[in-house]
Order: C-alpha cells, then structure tokens, then sequence
C-alpha cells in the first residue's frame, strides 16, 4: 500500500486530507473524533478576535441543492465564523495538537484589517503549538459587511498587507484562504505571494442563493421570512475551483506557490484530480458533513490503490502532473478530427442522443425506423454532446481518424501536423507557421 | 381456529381474519413520496419512448414521470388521465411486465425496468384523493349516445363522449358498474372498493345516466337502442363461459371460476367465502391464475392450474405464473382434462397428458388423476346476447379500427369486438377512441 504521508510546507501529516476550516472543526469534540477517524489534518473553524464572540442566527443555516434520492449536489451556508469564546478555542487547539502531535493543526482567523488586531490574536496562536495559520479572506456573508472575510479577499492590496503582518508576527506557515467571488483569481494569489504567504488555499465558498419558497417567496434558507446570500460549497463547486486552482497553477507569476485544494472533495479521485491540477493536499468539508467522518477511509484506500497502479510511492510524485496539459484554446490542435460512434452491442436504444443532436446540435444522429442509431459523419463535428447524454458509459466513443483520411463533414484530408488558432488562416492575427 | 387448511370439503374460514387481511392487502404497495422520486429519476426520458408505443392507450410516459419528477403529480395524473380514464386502475392491473415496463430501455439494459405501473399509481392516487376531475363537459350537444355495458370500453367511451358535450346513456346488466374491474380480476389487485370510487369519480364529470339491470337481448333491443339514441356503442364483454367438452362437467363444484372471482370480490368478509382443500384450475390465462391464487389465499391447502400446453403458450405472463407459484399454487402444463368424477364426496380429475407438435395438439396416452372439492373452468369467455343483424367474426363484433361495425350507427368494443387483446387497457383504447369516431358522425 502507497505511503500516503504528506508533507505541505513542511507541516507532515499521515495523509493528504485535511478537514477545512467550517462547523466540522469547530471545537474539540468533534476534532478528536476526526482525528480518530483517520482525517491527517483540521483547519480549525476561523477564530475571530478577543472580546464578546459573534452571534449565529438561530434559524436555518444551510441550504442544500439537491439530486437524485436526495444526494447533496451543493451545499450553501449563512454560518458566522466560530461564536465560540476565543480563549477556549485556543486551550482546546493546545490540548488536541499535544495528544495528535502526528496531525496538522492549522488555525484559520479572521480579525479586523487592522495590524493591531493582528498582533494581538498571532502570539496566543503560536502558543497553542499549532502548525500553522489559514487567514480567512474568502467567506462571503456577514463577516464581509464588516470589512472581513471576502471583503479583504476582493482587494488585493489588503491581502498583501495582512499576509505580510502574519508572516512579521508569527513563525509558522501562514496559509492565504481566497474567494472565488472575484473576476481573476491570479490577482489575490499573487497578492498573498508578494506579501509573503507560504501557500494560498481555494476555494472558499461562493456567494449563492441555493432556493427560493415559492409560497413564502423568500430566498433558502428562510429566517423568518428573508433569506440572505450563503456560501456555496460541495460537488457542484469543483469544476470553477479547479479551474481557480489550475490558474494559479500554471500562471508564470504564480506557479509554484504551493496550493491547498478545497471545493467539493468527496472521493479520493476528486483529490487526486486536484492534487494532479498542483495542489499539495486537499480539504474536504461538505463531504463530511453529508456523511460523516469516516468517508476519510475510502478516500485513503482509494488514493493508496491508485497510487500502486501507477507506481507512484508518494504523494508527492503526482502533484502538478496535469499542469502542462492545461492549455489556452488557442493552442488546441484544430487538426485532431474525432467522430462519435455508437457500439450497437451496448445501444439500449433510449434516443437521447438522437433528441440531443438532432435539436440541440447538428442533426448528425440518425434513427431508424427500429430505433437503431447511428452517426453520420457527414455531420458530426465531435462536440460529444451524445457521449454526455447517452446513459450507457462507453456506449457512445469518440473516436480519432486517423491522419491521411478525409473528414466527411469539411472534405479535408486529416492533416499528421499539430495545427492550431494561432497558425489558423482565419486568424487575422496569425502568425506564420515556422 | 375451527377450521384449517387441510379441513376436508368446501368451507370457510380455513385462515384467520388476520391472515386473510394480509393475503388479500395490495399486491404492490403504493409508492410514497420520496421513493416515487427516486423511482421517477430513473426514467431516461427517452425519444420517442418505447414504452409509449407499448402502451394500447399511447399514454406519455416519458411527460408524467417527469411531471412526478418535478414535484407535480397532479400535472402528471392529467396526462395519464387524458388518453385513459380509467389510468388509476391501470395502473393496478395493467400486466405492465408485458406492456410499457417490458419495452422500457432500462429493462433491455440491465433487467430493471422503470416501474411505470406503481408510478402511474402515485399520481393517479393523487389526483382522485383531491375528489375533482381535471376534465370538463363541453357545451351539451343535444345529442344522445347508448353505451350497453359499463365495463372499462363502456366507461371509457361513455367519459370521452361526455367530455365531447353529448348526452350518454349507459345500460348495465348488473347492479353495479365497474364490469370486470368490479367482479373480475383478483381482489388483491384492486383492494379498498377501488373500482366503485373509480366510476363514482369518473362519472363525476356529468351528462352520463346509469341504467342498471339493463342486459342487452332480455328486454333491451338493439333497434329500440337505435331508435332513442343517435349512436350505440357496444362493450357489454363477454358473459358466456366456454365448456370444458368433458365427461362429469355438469357435477356440482364444478363451476365457472369468472363467478367464483365475482362472488369473492362481492364478499362483504373474506373469512365467510368458501374454498375446497383441494383446488383444480383448469386453463391458462389471467382469469385461471386469479382464481388459482385466491384459492389458495383463502387457504386451500393444494391448488393445482392445469394448462393443455406449455409455460411458453400460457396467457397469462411469466410474472402472473410466477406470482402464482409463489404463492404455492402449482402449476401443470401439457395436460387436458379428460373426466371428472365423483370420489365419495369430492371428485376427481383424470387429465391426459399432451405434447404439441407443430403448433398441433396431441395426448401422450398417459394420464393423472388430481384430487379436488371444486373445479374452476377458466378456458375462455364467449359473447352472449349479440345482436343477430351484426357481423361476427371469431365469436366477437366485427369492427374496424374506429371501431365500427356493419351498422353505420353501432360502434363496439372491449372484449365483445373483434381485435386486440383482452386486457383493461386494451379495452379503455377502443372505448375511447370509439367515442372519437362517434363523435365524428354525431
């Protein structure tokens, strides 16, 4: 079985699966039984600064969007940071980081964008023997009408500024937290490098209204007859963070930072595909919340079999391996001509791909008149819109002709070259091809 | 408990009130609210949907699991309701292994079919607990229609010209409507007085009048039908038991298993209606299954259903032979009965066994003899009391695909018109579109 240790700037852990910082990690309780489950590491629910704690609603938190039999497909949340007294958050952190010394603590905070409230909250945090700092730039609601949260996230100046503070007044690895509610996440991750971060992590949640009571006409979750704009998380995030994270991946000014990956982990290929997208671990959350923490079992079994397979033997060795393949469209080789073939032996003759393609696309499914269908090519521009309706995996393939034939829709020979926008002659802007 | 299963004769309450109640509950539980979703998610929503072609009535399939899908099984009961009026008991009887669910992709994929009957039953369910129909009458017309018979063809036909405005008559032998929904088909498919809330509901639309006691050819003539109505439409069924053409068939307890299914489904209580220790069904279709099954649900202790010829040639499906076996009826093929005798006082049934050589069949020369207190002969049902001026073809009212016969003004359907199967479904189509073609004319 694959050594899953994971060491992430320097912090080591027995995996690579980390509890993000949210309700699941917001006291002792329920860290030492994540911790008893397996999970390698927790960011601790966002501390926030001394005084009077915050106060939640005392209505509904979350909202959920939902699938089939119910199955969680997002989650969105209007939870405040911890509302827990700073001073037992901290004793509680010191007392689990000394029976846990093998699993990472990290502790995420969110005080006001004032250097003071900094340096006031950084010592009692390096007491505890935590192993490093998250600083909460990402959660969209309530916290952000105060000047918190994704209010700092959106301005990379701030990001800079506070970064820069934590890493003066604190020894340990200060991580940067980012809102994807932003145009052009390269700018708050290249803002949290030049002040000095040690890594960022994303995504934190996205600003969304999961549902509105069609009786009661207000947003989900209802408090008392209004709702207000939650943060979204679970599955139906992953694919923009992963587009997030593979920005930051392979920008110039920012490859290299290392990257914590968080949005919608449920399996151990959702983190294996983010660590392949640069991530040096991953944070899960909804996914513990939906089913508990013992869905950290599957994920280290899933990982470790995978890893064998490829012959992997750490982590480490596959982390960034999708990197060079994320490309611009411009460099897409308009050359590679596909064409979608139906297998007949695994056709259940549904018709959703000839529904799809004869009103959706470009008529290039046909159907006889015993529901047998096939692709003419003729028609077919490969946009494999039947492969992602069709209901039967494998069923519908793409399948690449080979150079030297002709493409029966365009008439042209398959060129053997790679041939892309930049070199297009419809491309006014093209350069010569060398 | 005085009596028990193996108490000889023909008695009741071999089975406690309990065990009756249980045996006799719904076959197929209804589906609640979340599983109704899940099951509903599984549609493929497919083009062109299989199903639909299976289905005699054309329902769209596809359109009502989704409207369930979403929340609107109100939405989903109108489009049910609107090619088959009598879609919630469908939805119940409806052999949907050999219909819709046998033609559904996902059988053909994995074996594991949408399960459109139960689904078509939560929404219909729905819709009827809210009392109201979706359909309305349509400006009355003045005109007048005769429907003879007020089974499933004669309710359907009879609801369809209602909506179309015309005035509807419909003349019932018995007391009651419901035809075979009411005294055929087994209990356990139509539990709580269904049928009866179905026609009470389904009348509910207005401009339809009930004549009961009213039999085609005793009292009521064709002609006179003709004379007071500007149309007639026919779906009075099949009242005629066929003969087995053996020796001993006129002994008491050998009875036809239509009235034995009749009476049973009229029981106020179960534990009072009387079955045999030892049942002999003869025949192969649904009728024989329902009756070999009840009797054995009543707590016969052996029910033995004998069919002249293979599992493969059976009407009624695999599923209803299963069903059967199931519930510990046995079932022999390739066997005729050759005499029934008295043995003290019960009989006994010497059968012959048969092989079938293109399509031809034969007896073996070798021969069984079964025990039993009663004998139910299920081999098919003739028409009775047809109108001697109409064409007959095969024993049924020729008619053609609007369901026409040789009279311009007599239209007929169901199990009394030629075509088709004998199914409910089958039924409510030709009466329905009978309506239409009426309607055409009027």
């Amino acid at each position: 079985m694959a050594d899953l240790t994971s060491n992430f700037l320097g912090i080591t852990s027995p995996n690579p699966f980390w509890l993000a910082s949210a309700p699941p990690t917001d006291k002792e309780y329920n860290v030492r039984r994540a911790f008893e489950a397996g999970w390698g590491g927790v960011v601790w629910k966002t501390l926030g600064e001394d005084g009077p704690p915050v106060v939640n609603v005392n209505g509904p938190r979350y909202g959920v969007v939902h699938g089939a039999d119910r199955r969680v497909l997002g989650l969105n949340n209007i939870e405040l940071i911890t509302d827990r007294d700073l001073h037992q958050n901290l004793e509680e952190i010191k007392r689990v980081k000394a029976d846990y010394p093998d699993r990472a603590i990290i502790v995420s905070l969110m005080v006001p964008c004032e250097e003071g409230a900094w340096k006031a909250i950084l010592p009692l945090v390096e007491d505890t023997g935590a192993d490093g700092i998250e600083l909460n730039f990402g959660c969209p609601h309530g916290m952000a009408e105060r000047g918190m949260g994704s209010a700092v996230g959106q301005v990379p100046e701030y990001i800079e500024m506070v970064t820069r503070w934590c890493k003066e007044n604190y020894s340990k690895p200060v991580i940067v937290k980012l809102t994807p509610n932003i145009t052009d996440i390269r700018k708050p991750a290249a803002a949290a490098m030049r002040g000095g971060a040690d890594a960022v992590s994303l995504i934190n949640t996205i600003n969304s209204i999961v549902s509105v009571d069609l009786d009661i006409m207000a947003p989900e979750p209802t408090i008392d007859g209004k709702g207000t704009h939650g943060g979204y998380c679970g599955p139906a995030v992953k694919p923009i963070a992963m587009s997030m994270v593979s920005e930051i991946a392979r920008d110039p000014e920012t490859a290299g930072l290392p990257i914590s990956g968080i949005g919608g982990i449920t399996t151990w290929r959702d983190a294996a595909e983010y660590m392949a997208l640069g991530c040096g671990n991953v944070q899960v959350c909804t996914a513990a919340m939906t089913y508990g923490f013992k869905i950290v079992q599957e994920m280290i079994s899933g990982l470790s079999q995978w890893m064998d397979e490829k012959g992997h033997t750490a982590v480490s060795d596959f982390v960034g391996m999708a990197v060079p393949n994320v490309t611009d469209w411009q460099y897409l080789n308009l050359n590679y001509v596909t064409k979608a073939m139906i297998s007949q032996d695994d056709c259940i003759s549904c018709g959703r791909c000839f529904a799809a393609c004869e009103d959706t696309s470009h008529q290039a499914v046909l159907m006889s008149e015993d529901r047998v269908f096939t692709v003419n090519d003729a028609e077919c521009v490969a946009c494999n819109l039947c492969v992602e309706v069709c209901p039967v995996e494998n069923c519908i393939t793409m399948v690449e002709q080979a150079p030297g034939t002709v493409d029966e829709r365009t008439n042209k020979v398959v060129e053997n070259e790679h041939g892309d926008w930049t070199t297009h002659p419809n491309n006014p802007g093209a350069v010569a091809a060398e | 408990m005085a009596n028990a299963t193996s108490t000889s004769g023909i008695i009741s309450g071999r089975l406690d009130r309990k065990v009756l109640s249980d045996n006799f509950d719904d076959l197929h539980a209804p589906l609640g609210e979340h599983e109704a979703l899940v099951a509903a998610d599984r549609c493929y929503f497919c083009h062109d949907a299989p199903c639909m072609t299976a289905c005699p009535t054309e329902i769209d399939i596809p359109l009502f699991v989704r409207q369930i899908s979403t929340g609107t099984p109100e939405a989903s009961a109108k489009t049910i309701f609107s090619q088959n009026i009598l879609g919630g008991m469908c939805a119940r009887v409806c052999p949907t292994e050999t219909l819709c669910e046998q033609a559904c992709v996902r059988e053909i994929a994995e074996g594991k079919p949408v399960e459109i009957g139960r689904l078509q039953r939560f929404a219909t369910d729905k819709l009827m607990a809210q009392s109201h129909q979706p359909f309305e009458r349509a400006k009355p017309t003045g005109k007048s229609v005769a429907v003879v018979g007020a089974g499933p063809a004669g309710l359907a036909c009879a609801h369809r010209l209602a909506t179309f405005g015309h005035d509807v008559t419909v003349y019932e032998a018995r007391q009651k409507g419901g035809g075979l929904n009411e005294f055929g088909i087994a209990a356990y498919k139509s539990v709580d007085g269904f049928a009866q809330r179905e026609l009470d509901w389904l009348l509910s639309i207005g401009g339809i009048t009930m004549a009961y006691g009213e039999a085609l050819g005793d009292g009521l003539l064709l002609d006179s039908l003709k004379a007071e109505h500007d149309a007639v439409f026919l779906g009075m069924g099949l009242s005629g038991v066929n003969a087995l053409r053996c020796e001993g068939e006129d002994l008491d307890n050998v009875v036809d298993a239509v009235s034995f299914i009749a009476d049973l489904r009229q029981a106020e209580d179960l534990s009072r209606v009387e079955v045999g220790r030892n049942v002999v069904v003869i025949g192969g279709g649904m009728t024989a299954v329902d009756a070999a099954v009840q009797s054995k649900l009543l707590g016969a202790q052996d029910v033995a259903l004998v069919y002249r010829r293979g599992k493969e040639n059976m009407g009624a499906s695999v599923y209803e032979q299963e069903l059967a076996t199931s519930k510990g009826v046995r079932i022999i093929y390739n066997a005729q009965p050759m005499k029934v005798a008295r043995n003290g006082k019960a009989l006994s049934v010497e059968f012959a066994y048969t092989k079938t050589k293109k399509g031809k069949l034969s007896r073996t020369g070798e021969s069984f003899s079964l025990p039993a207190d009663q004998v139910f002969k299920a081999i098919g049902q003739a028409l009775l009391g047809a109108p001697e001026e109409l064409a007959i073809d095969g024993g049924k009212i020729t008619v053609d695909e609007h369901g026409r016969t040789s009279d311009a003004l007599v239209w007929a359907g169901g199990d009394c018109a030629s075509g088709g199967d004998d199914l409910t479904v089958t039924a409510v189509a030709e009466g329905r579109d009978a309506a239409t073609s009426i309607h055409a004319t009027l």
